[in-house]
């Protein structure tokens, strides 16, 4: 599954420590996302829109898409 | 700072906390087995009454060690939940596999030596550390 998290993380100017902390995850976590490594819950997906104020459509994509 | 924030630096301060706890709990049934394993034989004599309660002891501690463990799994995130659960579920495996197959080889006597049980918790010892060290390497 592909997903926007480095770019979003960017355009708010802030590290993966700093997601980390407000997703309230690991900064690993964070990394293996982002290098889609690693698929998130729905429960974190949902956490991860709210705190973007996006869609979880607009944040997560099946590669098969 | 944000609530989540706030919320985040409880998360890690609960992980480390529990991190301790378990290793406190590990600590003192490492102790109470070493206790009940030589103190038969260098401290007490073999008296009976004091090896039974050394046991129980012994016992007491595990269970605390049980959910200490238990405890310290439900606070990590689900990335780190992961890569434990996957290194329990190998040395689960590797444990009852190997241990069968040692038993076998000590009940055919193929081997002259008697399976040991602490041949058993090593080998599960090194498969847990493996399986953890690979995991955090396939994630980061």
């Amino acid at each position: 599954m592909k997903n926007r998290f480095k770019v979003l993380r960017a355009e708010r100017d802030w590290t993966q420590a700093d997601l980390a902390e407000r997703l309230d995850v690991s900064r690993q976590t964070i990394n293996a996302i982002e290098k889609g490594k690693f698929d998130p819950s729905l429960t974190l997906a949902f956490k991860a829109a709210r705190l973007f104020e996006m869609r979880i459509e607009e944040i997560f994509q099946d590669e098969a898409e | 700072m944000s609530n989540s924030e706030r919320c985040s630096g409880n998360r890690q301060k609960r992980v480390k906390e529990a991190t301790v706890r378990l290793g406190i709990w590990t600590f003192a049934w490492l102790i109470s087995l070493a206790l009940a394993t030589f103190g038969p034989l260098f401290i007490w004599d073999s008296h009976k009454l004091i090896t039974i309660i050394a046991i129980l002891i012994n016992l007491i501690f595990g269970i605390g060690v049980i959910i200490a463990n238990k405890n310290h799994l439900a606070e990590l995130d689900e990335l780190q939940q992961k890569i434990t659960l996957n290194a329990m579920a190998i040395t689960l495996g590797v444990g009852l596999i190997a241990g069968l197959s040692y038993s076998l080889l000590d009940v055919t006597n193929i081997v002259s030596f008697d399976a040991e049980i602490s041949h058993l918790v090593t080998i599960m010892g090194l498969t847990y550390a493996i399986s953890t060290f690979v995991g955090h390497r396939k994630y980061s």
